[in-house]
Order: structure tokens, then C-alpha cells, then sequence
């Protein structure tokens, strides 16, 4: 569904990633691990369109989506969350959601000034769709409060629901669980897979490995801006390299 | 005793009468600068800072101006190209400028003011540093009413439309905004050249109740006067750009009295909203307040 093929891409004359290759199946729950600075999401950010790769190519459904603006790669059915969480603070959770949503919206400007039944009918019908979105999520209760005023699990949520909103194919979550308590990791680990269920294929940023053990079918370990192992959860657990990454070489052994 | 008589003898009519006699330019000025306020209140709501409004404006009342004193153009149509003129413009000069942001912007659109300030000045149909003199006076008091109504109008229907949120996500966060699929320089082009339309509409009915038009009008001292208008009446709903522009239009009438020292007033005011009312005088806050008030609970806490 998604390949990187060699992927580089260089900051000034510093060089953060290095020939990353990968290709994410679909239906898959594709993890992407690696330590702090590995430069994973330098890689959503170039699958996104926010960063150009200085080299290489990605392929999304057969067609080459390298160097597209980030509003085309939406388009073409990749949506993405941020690490440091971005919903619109000052907007409704409902807005949020309804700004995801926005390309289904065909009424046009002149029923907008008119308040014409076209455009009353399509707010009404796509708020509902909106609160079956934030229903995933859990967040029906809270649609009418600011975004900025829930807590951050909560917000982590909203991103994730706001990122459905545009109805991608393939989901990119950048450490989702981070700040989160083991109750709201729990929970939200069984909305991703939900999710997954639903048909949407997801690639998922992640620090927290029962996050990753637990739900993804398929690993690519990172380091220093390369993959270093790919294979399924227990297959990485395994892999010498993914543990020295991790926890630093063995003195004796080095 | 004739003046009372065409007063019918009522004392408070002729009180209007000469009321209205002293002021009606003021209040006229007031409601083309709510008019230039809601003008670069759009641009400000999607977060880009232009100066270029004063610019529009001009650009519009020589449009409007022109056709009806050389082409005796109906009132009407006038006013509507000296909305389409400048938009046009906007249009044109949006589309590279707008990939700019910040400071950039509003440097860029300030350059463009000072570019139209001077081809005013240069130009034999706008008449030069003299400007145009005669513009007959055709705008009364229902035309600027009704006008602004319609702007009124629009700003509130969109704001719970599908424009009205993608220009606030836009506001929040274009990175974001981006990602959800949104053209944002296509949006940006399109609140800056309703924006556009808007002052140059201002300018046309401006331009029939002075009398007199010239370059100076439309130069920096204005762009950062609409500016102001929208700093200080708050830019998070529409109603702030509108009481800052009739605050701000105001204040040097009443406070005529201490002569040159009028404006220093206006500055002074400024000053103390950007310190102690960061989000100008009406903001979301305000309503939810004044709603607090009439439920007679807000007071205390």
C-alpha cells in the first residue's frame, strides 16, 4: 500500500536519514520504533508532504506521492496526528472533527449567505456523521466543550479522531500513548484496534512497547536515522541490534 | 421662529435636526470605517496580517468615483466595480504574496500600499496631487446602513459554515490545517480578496459623501489606522473590529475640547486596551460575561 524506497533526506549538511526503505501492507498495524532523534518522525513528516526527502521515492497506491503538498497526500488517503499534540485549542471538539471533514461539504457559497435548505441539510446531516467519529474515540459527552480545555489523553483522542475525520486509508500516529495513564493506554489500545478492524490501515509511532507488542503485526526498528531490523514483534525482540539501540552495548561483548 | 415651524414646533425634532446637521459626516465615518474594519477583520481571522486595505480602498473610490463623474454611471454599479476593481487586485497580487506570512505579509502588502499611493499620485486620470474634486454626493444614510448590513449579515452566516471553520483552523494552525486536506494558500487568496472587496466597497461610498478624494487618504497612516480598529475592538468576533472602529472615529469629537491633544487621547486608550484588554474590548469572553449578568450570577464570582 505505502513504500519508502530510499528514502534520504539531509538538514544543512547533516544527514537524518539514510536509505530508509519500508513498504506497509494493507489492513497491517505497521509499528515504527526506534530511540529519541532515530528520526521517525522526520519520516511522517515526509510521507505527510511537510518535509521534502532530499532523495528516493514514496509510492502510495501505485501512484508516486513524493514532493506533493501535504493537502494532496491527504487526498490521496493519508492522514496523520502530531506528537506534540495540535488540535485547534480555541474550536469545539465538534469543529475539530467537522474541519477533518471538511471536502464533504458541497454546499456552495450562495446557499451559505441564503442559509438555504441544501446547506441546513448537509451541516445536519455531517454533524451527526462528525459525533459517530468522536464516538470512536469516546467523546461524544464532551462535543460542544473547547478542544484546549480537555485533558491531554483526551486531546490525543480528538487528533486521532480528527485525523479519521478525512477519511484516509492509511492512518500515521506519532506516539500516541505518550502522557497517557496505563488506564488511557489500555483504552486507547483497544480503540486502535478498533479501528484497524474498520478497515483503516494504521502506522503507528511508539515509546511504549506494550503498546507495540500488543498491537502491531509488524515492527521496523530505527537508529541514527536507518532501519536496523524489521520483522514481527517477537522476531524483534530477539534482534541483538534493536537491544543494543535500546539499551547501549554490553562492555564485554563490544 | 421659522425654524421652528418646520420642525413642526417640536423642540427635540429640531434638536435632531441640528443634531444630525453638526454630525452627520461623523456618523457616516463611522460606519465606513466599521465597513474598512470588517475588512481587514476577515484577513485577521485567518491569521494574516495585510496593510493593504487602505490601498483597496483607495483603489475602489477612484473607481467608483471615475465612472460616476466621467461615464455618469448609476450609484449602484459604481459602488459594486469599485468593490470588484480592488478584489481583482487582491486577487492578482494574493496569489504570490500570500505564500508569505507574518511580518513578510504584512511588509509585502504595506509595499503594495505605498505602490498604489504613489500611482495615484502620478497618474492624469486620478489627478495626480490634487486628487478628484466634485465627486457628486450621492450616498445617504440608508445605503451605508444597508451595506454594512449586508457584511454584518455575511460574517455571522459564515461563521458556523464550512469557510467560516477552515479560515479559523487556518488561524490556529496552518501546519495542521494543511494536513487536513486544506488548500490554505487557495482560502487565504480568497479572505484577503473578500477583504479587498469590502474597502473598496468603503471607499466608493466614502468617496461620494467627501466630496473630495486624494492620495493621502489611501497611504500608510490609514492602513495602520484600520489596523487599529481591529486591535483594539478585539479580533476574535466580528463585533470587536466594529466597536473599535466606532470607539476609535469617535473619541476626537468628544474629546474636541483639548484641541491638538485630541489624538494623543486615542493613543493613550490604545495603550491601555493592548495592556490591560489584550483581546480588545469585545471578545468571546465579553458575551459569555454579559449572558453571566442577566442570569444574575456572574457578578460575584
Amino acid at each position: 500500500m505505502l513504500k519508502l524506497e530510499n528514502i534520504a533526506k539531509d538538514f544543512g549538511g547533516l544527514r537524518v536519514l539514510n536509505g530508509v526503505s519500508f513498504e506497509i501492507s494493507e489492513g497491517q498495524i505497521f509499528g515504527l520504533i526506534g530511540p529519541n532523534g532515530a528520526g521517525k518522525t522526520t519520516v511522517f513528516n515526509i510521507i505527510s508532504g511537510l518535509l521534502k526527502p532530499s532523495s528516493g521515492r514514496i509510492i502510495f497506491n501505485k501512484s508516486d506521492i513524493t514532493n506533493q503538498p501535504p493537502h494532496v497526500v491527504t487526498e490521496q488517503g493519508i492522514s496523520r496526528t502530531f506528537q506534540n499534540i495540535r488540535v485547534f485549542e480555541d474550536m469545539s471538539l465538534l469543529e475539530n472533527i467537522l474541519v477533518g471533514m471538511h471536502r464533504l461539504f458541497s454546499y456552495s457559497s450562495v446557499s451559505m449567505f441564503f442559509d438555504l435548505p441544501k446547506k441546513k441539510k448537509e451541516e445536519k446531516q455531517l454533524r451527526e456523521k462528525a459525533m459517530d467519529i468522536l464516538s470512536i474515540v469516546h467523546l461524544t459527552e464532551k462535543a460542544d466543550l473547547k478542544a484546549g480545555g480537555l485533558s491531554y489523553g483526551e486531546q490525543r483522542k480528538l487528533e486521532l479522531a480528527r485525523a479519521l475525520a478525512t477519511e484516509p486509508k492509511l492512518l500515521l500516529i506519532d506516539e500516541p500513548a505518550a502522557g497517557m495513564n496505563p488506564a488511557e493506554t489500555e483504552e486507547l489500545m483497544n480503540e486502535i484496534k478498533l479501528i484497524n478492524k474498520n478497515g483503516y490501515t494504521i502506522c503507528l509511532i511508539e515509546h511504549d512497547m506494550k503498546v507495540i507488542m500488543g498491537i502491531c503485526g509488524y515492527v521496523a526498528v530505527m537508529n541514527f536515522g536507518e532501519i536496523i531490523a524489521e520483522g514481527s514483534p517477537e522476531e524483534i525482540r530477539k534482534e541483538k541490534l534493536v537491544i543494543e539501540a535500546y539499551l547501549g552495548k554490553d562492555e564485554k561483548s563490544a | 421662529m421659522e425654524k421652528f415651524q418646520r420642525g413642526k414646533g417640536n423642540g427635540l425634532t429640531d434638536l435632531i435636526t441640528s443634531f444630525w446637521q453638526t454630525y452627520n459626516t461623523l456618523i457616516y465615518t463611522i460606519f465606513v470605517h466599521g465597513m474598512l474594519a470588517l475588512s481587514i477583520y476577515i484577513t485577521l481571522a485567518c491569521g494574516q496580517l495585510s496593510l493593504g486595505n487602505a490601498a483597496f480602498m483607495g483603489i475602489g473610490a477612484y473607481t467608483s468615483a471615475l465612472l460616476t463623474m466621467k461615464m455618469n454611471a448609476p450609484f449602484g454599479l459604481s459602488l459594486i466595480a469599485g468593490g470588484m476593481m480592488p478584489a481583482a487586485v487582491a486577487l492578482i497580487i494574493g496569489i504570490p504574496t500570500l505564500r508569505l506570512s507574518g511580518v513578510y505579509l504584512a511588509m509585502a502588502t504595506l509595499g503594495f500600499g505605498e505602490v498604489v499611493r504613489v500611482a495615484f499620485l502620478n497618474m492624469s486620470i486620478t489627478g495626480g496631487s490634487l486628487g478628484l474634486n466634485g465627486v457628486p454626493l450621492k450616498t445617504e444614510l440608508w445605503h451605508l446602513v444597508l451595506v454594512i448590513g449586508i457584511f454584518i449579515y455575511f460574517f455571522i452566516r459564515l461563521r458556523d459554515s464550512r469557510f467560516g471553520r477552515i479560515l479559523e483552523a487556518i488561524n490556529e494552525d496552518e501546519v495542521v490545517a494543511s494536513v487536513m486536506g486544506i488548500k490554505t494558500t487557495y482560502f487565504k487568496v480568497w479572505a484577503f480578496t473578500i477583504g479587498a472587496f469590502i474597502a473598496g466597497v468603503a471607499g466608493g461610498l466614502n468617496a461620494h459623501f467627501t466630496f473630495f478624494i486624494s492620495p493621502r487618504e489611501y497611504g500608510f497612516e490609514p492602513a495602520v489606522d484600520i489596523l487599529t480598529f481591529a486591535i483594539l475592538g478585539g479580533t476574535r468576533t466580528l463585533w470587536g473590529p466594529l466597536a473599535g472602529s466606532t470607539v476609535l472615529t469617535t473619541l476626537p469629537e468628544l474629546f474636541r475640547f483639548l484641541g491638538p491633544y485630541r489624538l494623543a487621547v486615542n493613543g493613550l486608550i490604545l495603550l491601555l486596551v493592548v495592556l490591560y484588554l489584550p483581546n480588545g474590548i469585545v471578545s468571546k469572553e465579553t458575551f459569555k460575561n454579559i449572558k453571566k449578568i442577566f442570569n444574575g450570577s456572574g457578578c460575584l464570582n
